[in-house]
């Protein structure tokens, strides 16, 4: 189908984005990748008045060290984040994240920060920010602010962003030394994830020193599997006791039930999945 | 602000300047407005990928993407190569398109102009992909007719091959 008709503006510059927001009221949307947005409007399930694109700002993309933290640019693609050498180094749980969204054309659109901001919960990117701890950058008509990766996700579809503010950039604390892996269940590659579990693991030795767990699609926004970290910290790297750990994983989470799955197939794939990521993040 | 632009894009080696609705998607565009009728529609949902054309802007790289999903106006200033850009002036096939017809890489043919610009964009980054890797490239294109083997043996054949439009 056609979308109904919007108007279009494309910005330099993120202040001019800002303006055009708040002059174009709660009809107005951001523009990032497009693809959610766009089979969206073609659906017409949303009808905004004004598309703001981003395309056009170039600062919002790319990847950049700062300190102990990578900066990366929210109009930065899930094919850029994939390839990164910086990411692929500092944060590699993002990159193999990235690289396991749509297939390779939604891959060369679709935006980091387009993602976050969509907040859909069977999503990729909030798991990896929550994991990570991400932080994010949000830039309104009086400035700019800080949220962390927690308080940014409110519920489903929904993020601390005001209809004034543009999310612009994402900061990840590099985790070097830590191991990490994705386990995504779906029926085919370009499916959303039925269930997705994100493992980091710090080990010394036989012992997992930390971890931390997130849940895709487990509840409204991105869940932080904390009863499954408390169990991890001190426990023997070993795949018995972990997944003696992982078995609380659906502990504290909301899963839907719909065509795919029921709530109780989530919550026990949630167990299972954990169960791999985390062993999978502790190498054994 | 309006509900209208003018865009400026190069495809298939000849510039285009016209006035688009900001709703146009740039498959329409390419279709409709510019009778690039070899790039189809196949399930307008984002997921088949017969869309598939190439596009790059400014200093970038050409990259796959689902022209269905991607608005005409958001291709203003870029370069675009579709299905029909590929063979030479002399009408000799793309390296790509002469493995599909050789291998039989097609069976009704419909999504056969997003598989060989997927096909194209796989084969720029990985010259030499395994079955695995191919059928891993290409998972964003569907064929109903589920030719599948045949399509991957067509792109095995090209691996190697110059493949720059």
């Amino acid at each position: 189908m056609i979308p109904v008709a919007f108007d279009y503006l494309r910005p330099a510059s993120v202040d001019e984005a800002v303006a055009a927001l708040a002059d174009g009221g709660e009809d107005a949307k951001v523009l990032a990748g497009g693809q959610s947005l766009i089979p969206v409007l073609r659906l017409r399930l949303s009808a905004p008045s004004l598309l703001v694109d981003l395309g056009g700002v170039a600062q919002l993309r790319g990847v950049r060290e700062e300190g102990d933290a990578l900066s990366i640019g929210a109009m930065t693609t899930h094919d850029e984040v994939a390839s990164s050498p910086l990411v692929r180094r500092h944060a590699p749980l993002l990159a193999a994240m990235a690289a396991t969204i749509g297939d390779r054309q939604v891959r060369h659109r679709g935006t980091l920060g387009g993602s976050l901001s969509h907040a859909d919960p069977a999503a990729d990117m909030p798991a990896a920010a929550a994991a990570l701890e991400a932080r994010y950058v949000l830039a309104g008509p009086s400035g700019r602010r800080v949220v962390s990766a927690a308080d940014f996700a409110v519920d489903l579809f929904t993020t601390a962003l005001a209809d004034d503010e543009v999310l612009v950039e994402i900061q990840v604390p590099k985790m070097d030394g830590w191991g990490s892996h994705y386990e995504k269940f779906h029926r085919m590659v370009q499916a959303w994830a039925i269930v997705g579990v994100a493992a980091m693991v710090r080990r010394t030795d036989g012992v997992i020193e930390s971890a931390r767990v997130t849940l895709t699609n487990m509840g409204p926004t991105a869940l932080r599997a904390t009863a499954v970290e408390q169990a991890l910290a001190g426990c023997a790297a070993d795949r018995a006791a972990i997944e003696e750990a992982c078995s609380v994983a659906a502990e504290g989470t909301s899963p839907i039930d719909d065509l795919t799955a029921s709530a109780e197939y989530r919550r026990h794939l949630a167990r299972v999945l954990a169960g791999r990521a985390v062993a999978a993040a502790a190498g054994v | 602000m309006s509900s209208t632009a003018k865009i400026t894009v190069t495809v298939d080696g000849d510039q285009y300047i016209d006035t688009v609705e900001a709703r146009t998607l740039l498959v329409h565009y390419l279709r409709e407005t510019i009778g690039k009728v070899g790039t189809v529609i196949g399930c307008d949902t984002s997921n088949c990928g017969s869309c598939t054309v190439l596009m790059s802007t400014a200093d970038e790289p050409a990259r796959s993407v689902k022209s269905c999903s991607v608005l005409a106006v958001q291709a203003d200033g870029a370069t675009v190569t579709t299905v029909e850009g590929l063979a030479a002036p002399d009408g000799s096939l793309h390296p790509v398109q002469r493995a599909f017809h050789e291998m039989h890489g097609l069976q009704c043919g419909y999504c056969t102009p997003g598989m060989i610009m997927s096909a194209i964009d796989l084969l720029r980054e990985n010259p030499d992909p395994t079955d695995e890797e191919i059928r891993d490239g290409l998972s964003g294109n569907l064929c109903r007719c589920t030719g599948y083997q045949n399509i991957v043996r067509a792109v095995r054949a090209a691996a190697g091959e110059e493949v720059a439009p």
